[in-house]
């Protein structure tokens, strides 16, 4: 269990993460999510003890964390660095022995992994001869190869092609199920949708949601309505309970505050014309995070 | 701890099997080795002219010709002097042929006392005549003592030098010849302090920016302590530097014992590396490690301000300004090492390593100076230490437009709680 007691840090007199409590349970992907700026890589700094928080309490597992525990820790930077004269065996081995590791666990390790990235020409090959995309194989290799209790990934999709974004997230998932408890940020909502239990929304170091993606979706209470047809649906946009509006060319996507507006609007739509599609749906969480960052983001 | 080895080790390797490192070093040696060999180097080429001039003698008077014969006062001179039946047209000819390098026509003046006239195809400023002219000198000394009816014993009495006991009243002084002595490790323990700093301080700073810049940092001090990793390098970027070292004076070394082997012992003792006090080669150890740590801490935090490799120079500029000065002011002080500047800048940390021990060598100072020194230097590196540990931890996590010591104050920020 990693837990954040009213954590706050202040570079001078700009807050950058501010009174953040968060507790991130074991075996479990806990998402954080927020735009650029908003104290991600700060809070995740924090955690690993890069920077010291000015206020709050970051403990694991009860106690604090320190360089004792870093065998235990793995960490994904955002900005992906690796030696670029080293080779990838070079690179490991150090990294690696750095956590605490053996030599020859290492070179185990690492044979599993890049024949599981089916990259297993690449051990002798060095860092800037690869694309980016494979030093990025590479350095996740790094984060995990000790097999850590506690792994904190910042960004770890992002520059990836789809077919390699599919086979490290099967990776997570499978060291998630062997009992890592994962953190990880992302710009992209459908990672987070899709692979995290818990999620916590930071805007300008202020978490603004914070909780199970299933509790939050649910009071949310808003949904999604998608109407299709072959008439101007524009008269919608002033109904009452429709929180917004957007024209699509053969319909409208409506935010609607529950589903009695739904109801309401469909006996509304009797008799205007002929209707394809009349859909609810469950917010997404990128439509969740556009209406509590209040502003739209990609 | 092991962590820091790791740290060490991976420092150290990754430099030694580095394809620039073993080029240099390379490079150096061959340089080192040539320098040692450089008098059978300059013989060679040489070696295929006759060493002594060959010149001809013409004396009508045939007073002189005893002298100069083959071991008289020619030995020595590098001028062979071969007496010539002919004329001076003949001789003349000879000369201009180039078989032989000169003709020396001696007469005898007024005073019946030698005087020569000496012909050569060229005449040059550092040529075989002041060789001549010394040794006519030698012979009209010996031909005008002879007439005034000197001999030889007296004359030998007259020229023998004289004597001139000395002797110091005050114990604390050092002799001049203990002087001599030590100057030559001081100036080697100078030379090596300002080469090490300039050399091994700059790696230390490119080290430190090469992690930085190629964001590897990030993940390093997310292993390591921040201070530990700085460490590690400085201790890693050491063992290189004594690799280097060893190599070179080794190679040097070996290359003097095998070039002359008498040679070799008249070389260090005029370097002064014989006969020393060995509490001064402790006192050189001792004050290397202190100037290599002190400096290579203000590398090390210098590296870690920087984002790019390209503005390392430009923050280095400072260290390198200190070391520089430090060394005008040490070799200075060679030879005026009691001067208050120097006695002053013995205790100032940045400039203490080189003069304190030149101090120490030059003269004879108390041991509370020596210690006063040493503390200082202590003191100073471990509060560098730990403010270089708040700027590292900082400064490694900045990035962006860099290369002014104003980061320094940002990185301490950056580090700090507030």
């Amino acid at each position: 269990m990693l837990k954040l007691t009213n954590v706050t840090k202040q570079f001078g007199n700009h807050t950058a993460v501010n009174n953040l409590s968060l507790e991130i349970p074991e075996s479990e992907m806990f998402g954080f999510l927020g735009g650029n700026g908003a104290g991600k890589t700060t809070t995740f700094r924090m955690i690993l003890g890069l920077l010291d928080k000015t206020a709050g309490d970051i403990t694991w597992q009860g106690g604090s964390i320190s360089y004792n525990e870093s065998h235990l820790i793995g960490y994904l930077p955002e900005e992906r660095g690796l030696y670029p004269k080293l080779t990838v065996k070079e690179q490991i081995i150090y990294l690696g022995r750095l956590r605490g590791m053996q030599k020859q666990d290492i070179l185990k390790k690492l044979d599993e992994w890049l024949d599981r990235f089916k990259v297993p020409e690449y051990l002798d090959k060095k860092v800037q001869e690869l694309s980016k995309g494979n030093q990025q194989k590479i350095q996740f290799i790094s984060a995990v190869i000790h097999e850590p209790k506690l792994l904190i990934l910042d960004e770890p999709f992002s520059g990836l092609d789809p077919v390699n974004v599919e086979m490290l997230k099967d990776a997570v998932k499978d060291l998630k199920n062997q009992g890592t408890s994962i953190v990880f940020s992302s710009h992209q909502m459908e990672h987070v949708e899709e692979m995290c239990q818990h999620i916590c929304i930071l805007q300008k170091g202020t978490p603004v949601v914070h909780g199970s993606l299933r509790e939050i979706k649910q009071s949310f209470g808003k949904k999604n309505l998608d109407i299709r047809g072959d008439f101007s649906m524009e008269f919608l946009k002033d109904h009452r309970g429709v929180a917004s509006y957007k024209e699509l060319p053969d319909g409208c996507a409506l935010q609607i505050e529950n589903e009695q507006v739904a109801q309401e609007i469909f006996s509304e739509l009797h008799g205007k014309g002929f209707v394809r599609k009349f859909e609810i749906e469950e917010p997404s969480l990128n439509d969740i995070f556009i209406a509590k960052v209040g502003a739209s983001y990609e | 701890m092991s962590k820091f080895w790791t740290i060490v080790s991976h420092t150290y390797f990754s430099r030694v099997k580095s394809k620039s490192f073993i080029i240099t070093t390379a490079i150096t040696l061959a340089i080192i080795i040539g320098l040692a060999n450089l008098p059978s180097i300059i013989d060679m080429f040489s070696g295929d002219e006759d060493s002594s001039e060959q010149v001809l003698v013409i004396d009508d008077s045939e007073r002189y010709s005893a002298y100069l014969a083959e071991d008289g006062l020619s030995q020595g001179t590098g001028v062979a002097y071969e007496f010539f039946e002919g004329t001076e047209e003949e001789a003349k000819d000879a000369v201009v042929n180039e078989e032989y390098d000169g003709l020396l026509v001696i007469t005898t003046d007024e005073n019946n006392l030698p005087e020569g006239e000496y012909y050569a195809n060229r005449i040059t400023e550092s040529g075989e005549q002041i060789q001549i002219e010394q040794t006519l000198q030698q012979l009209k000394v010996i031909v005008g003592t002879q007439e005034a009816g000197i001999d030889q014993q007296t004359l030998d009495t007259i020229y023998a030098p004289v004597t001139l006991q000395t002797e110091q009243l005050d114990d604390s002084a050092r002799t001049a010849e203990e002087m001599n002595q030590s100057r030559g490790l001081v100036y080697v323990m100078l030379f090596v302090l300002y080469m090490t700093v300039l050399v091994y301080g700059q790696m230390i700073a490119t080290d430190v920016a090469t992690e930085k810049s190629s964001r590897v940092m990030e993940l390093l001090i997310s292993s390591a302590p921040p201070i530990t990793h700085m460490f590690a390098k400085i201790v890693g970027i050491a063992f290189l530097g004594l690799t280097q070292v060893i190599v070179l004076l080794g190679g040097g070394y070996f290359a003097i014992q095998a070039n002359q082997g008498t040679m070799a012992g008249e070389f260090f003792e005029v370097m002064g590396l014989t006969n020393n006090d060995p509490v001064i080669y402790i006192y050189a150890v001792v004050f290397f490690l202190l100037g290599y740590f002190l400096y290579a801490t203000l590398a090390a935090m210098l590296g870690s301000l920087v984002s790019r490799i390209e503005d390392v120079n430009q923050l280095v500029m400072p260290m390198v300004m200190l070391i520089v000065i430090a060394f005008i002011l040490a070799v200075t002080g060679l030879s005026m090492p009691e001067s208050t500047m120097i006695t002053v800048t013995s205790y100032i940390p940045f400039f203490a390593p080189m003069i304190m021990f030149l101090r120490i060598g030059m003269l004879n100072i108390p041991i509370w100076e020596i210690g006063l020194s040493i503390g200082i230097l202590v003191l100073t590196i471990v509060l560098f230490a730990a403010l270089a540990a708040r700027v590292y931890k900082g400064g490694v996590l900045m990035y962006g437009k860099s290369g002014s010591l104003k980061d320094l104050k940002r990185a301490i920020n950056l580090s700090k709680k507030e």
